[in-house]
């Protein structure tokens, strides 16, 4: 078990499997099967992502160093936690971009009954360290707990 | 709240000019905070672009929310144009796509449209990403202050005009100009503008605009590059080549990695005005020659199921194409008929440019000229028309690394698209 510290960015608490993706985030080529056509377990469909492609997002404490990709990233994971297909909470090891900081923050004010805890700055290490299905605990203080 | 606002921000953080409105500024001020961001600045371009284009009916979170905005009176301060549509019935479309595209997947086009002109659309043919191209009218002047989002508009007006605006995402884009204020942090700033990475072009041809930008992008992910090297091949006027270049280049650093802003040496603005000097202490450095251009353009994943099928559709213009990209394609495949002893095109292709662009295209004698190779053109958004399990199951070509990026489209150069589309080589 290792405890990690970052920057609260939505507060919240949970516990979840990890899913972790060690490159880029492509918001958009990510959740665009989940929205676009139904996927209530929003598979990612993002092809140039080898560690996710395929994957169920939904319900898993998604754990990445940032997200990449088009300018529709924000209003994309806005919409995807109004419809309930968010991971259970978002895991940065790096300072979160520009686009994943709006989708948290346009969720926490304007979706009511939704929370997705977003953590970030857990550093390097955090990534090297979670592995998928290892159970992540989140705290309201910005601590993550990972457990295999 | 730790950001300091004026009496004129507080008050509508306060709620003095209603709920709708207080929750739009505490939303950008939040944003802004993540950032470090100590206070908000005037947005002062003329006009904003805005990235969500589409009514996709899934989409209703984002439809509901306008629909408060609209409500409650709230407009935006600036008039902005929006991405390019997603539907164009120019474009080929068998009877399921179509069935699919207007029943299914974009019932709420006309709805949405209908919102965007009661917030400040500028105009019913202001659909482009593109919308800093002269006939377009939506070109920021250098030093402006922008709230835009579209990563391939944001990137040019950061590079090549020498705007400020950070990457926004869409709804953060339209709740900038409806309270006139953006949060100072990241590219608005000079700090945030400079440059941790230097990138040395040393290829022994000019570079291939989509791929060197894919290269770049992949490599410095959100980082600021300061390109040497390739002047060389662009020389040092920003003229209607060189943007068209560099059009498709940022596109492709903002697509595969998420660059807002690039320098290239002896060309962009702040690098003709700053120079070296853009560049920090400690940069990193990618060098990139044929090899590196060859070994990235490998790594790309063929998505075709038969990854030998003859392609049905070519897409050329994401981001839309400027007008002398679509001249000087015309002559090209003119040129490439003429070679091969073709008529017309020998895969169905379309060309995408915005409305703007397209009017002033078919005013010149190149518009005849190009229907007669058989390429249709279209204001149509080419990722938009990919994203359905439909198009995804066609072999579809394109050389945009955006559209790559995005959709099952296969990457060729503009040379190997040029084989295929005239000669039929592969």
């Amino acid at each position: 078990m290792k405890e990690f510290k970052g920057r609260v960015i939505a507060a919240g608490e949970i516990t979840a499997p990890a899913l972790v993706s060690h490159e880029g985030l492509n918001t958009l080529a990510s959740f665009q099967k989940a929205l676009q056509f139904g996927d209530k377990k929003a598979t990612c469909s993002d092809q140039n992502n080898p560690d996710l492609f395929g994957k169920e997002m939904l319900g898993k404490a998604l754990c990445l160093p940032q997200t990449i990709g088009s300018t529709t990233g924000g209003m994309v994971l806005y919409c995807a936690c109004a419809m309930e297909r968010q991971p259970a909470c978002m895991l940065f090891s790096k300072p979160i971009d520009s686009l994943a900081a709006a989708g948290a923050i346009l969720a926490d004010v304007w979706v009511d009954g939704v929370t997705m805890p977003v953590i970030d700055s857990l550093g390097d290490e955090f990534l090297d360290y979670v592995k998928d299905g290892m159970t992540i605990t989140v705290t309201a203080d910005g601590t993550v707990r990972v457990e295999e | 709240m730790s950001m300091i606002l004026t009496d004129e921000q507080l008050a509508i953080y306060n709620g003095e000019r209603g709920e709708t409105m207080a929750k739009v500024m505490k939303t950008l001020v939040r944003y802004g905070e993540v950032f470090g961001a100590e206070k908000m600045v005037p947005v002062t371009s003329e006009y904003n672009h805005l990235v969500t284009s589409f009514g996709l009916k899934v989409m209703a979170p984002v439809y509901d929310l306008m629909e408060k905005l609209i409500a409650e009176g709230v407009k935006s301060g600036q008039k902005f144009s929006v991405d390019p549509r997603p539907l164009d019935k120019n474009v080929p479309q068998n009877i399921l796509q179509k069935l699919v595209f207007n029943c299914f997947m974009y019932t709420k086009q006309d709805y949405y449209e209908d919102q965007l002109e009661k917030l400040g659309l500028l105009s019913k043919d202001s659909f482009t990403c593109a919308c800093y191209m002269d006939e377009v009218g939506n070109k920021p002047k250098f030093g402006d202050v922008l709230s835009w989002a579209e990563s391939s508009a944001v990137v040019y007006a950061n590079s090549v005009i020498g705007a400020r605006c950070n990457r926004n995402s869409g709804i953060i884009d339209l709740m900038g100009s409806i309270v006139g204020y953006v949060p100072y942090f990241g590219l608005l700033t000079d700090e945030g503008r400079r440059a941790s990475w230097i990138v040395r072009i040393n290829t022994t041809k000019k570079p291939e605009a989509q791929l060197l930008g894919s290269a770049i992008g992949m490599r410095v992910m959100e980082d600021v590059p300061y390109v040497i090297g390739l002047d060389k091949w662009l020389g040092n006027e920003l003229d209607d080549a060189a943007c068209t270049y560099l059009k498709d280049f940022g596109a492709a650093t903002a697509s595969n990695g998420a660059v807002g802003l690039y320098h290239i040496d002896g060309l962009t603005p702040e690098a003709k005005l700053s120079g070296e000097a853009l560049i920090k202490e400690g940069a990193r450095e990618y060098v990139i020659d044929d090899a590196e251009l060859e070994r990235v353009k490998a790594s790309y994943p063929v998505m075709w199921k038969n990854a030998d099928a003859t392609p049905k559709l070519c897409f050329m213009g994401c981001p839309h194409m400027s007008l002398e990209q679509l001249k000087s394609w015309t002559v090209k495949i003119e040129a490439g008929l003429a070679e091969s002893g073709n008529k017309k095109v020998l895969i169905p292709t379309v060309f995408t440019a915005a409305p703007a662009v397209l009017a002033e295209f078919n005013k010149t004698e190149y518009a005849a000229r190009l229907e007669k190779t058989g390429v249709i053109t279209s204001y149509i958004c080419p990722l938009m028309y990919m994203n359905n399990p439909l198009c995804a199951k066609m072999p579809v070509i394109t050389s945009s690394n955006k559209l790559r990026t995005y959709t099952t489209a296969r990457y060729y150069t503009d040379d190997e698209i040029l084989a295929q589309l005239t000669k039929g080589e592969n």
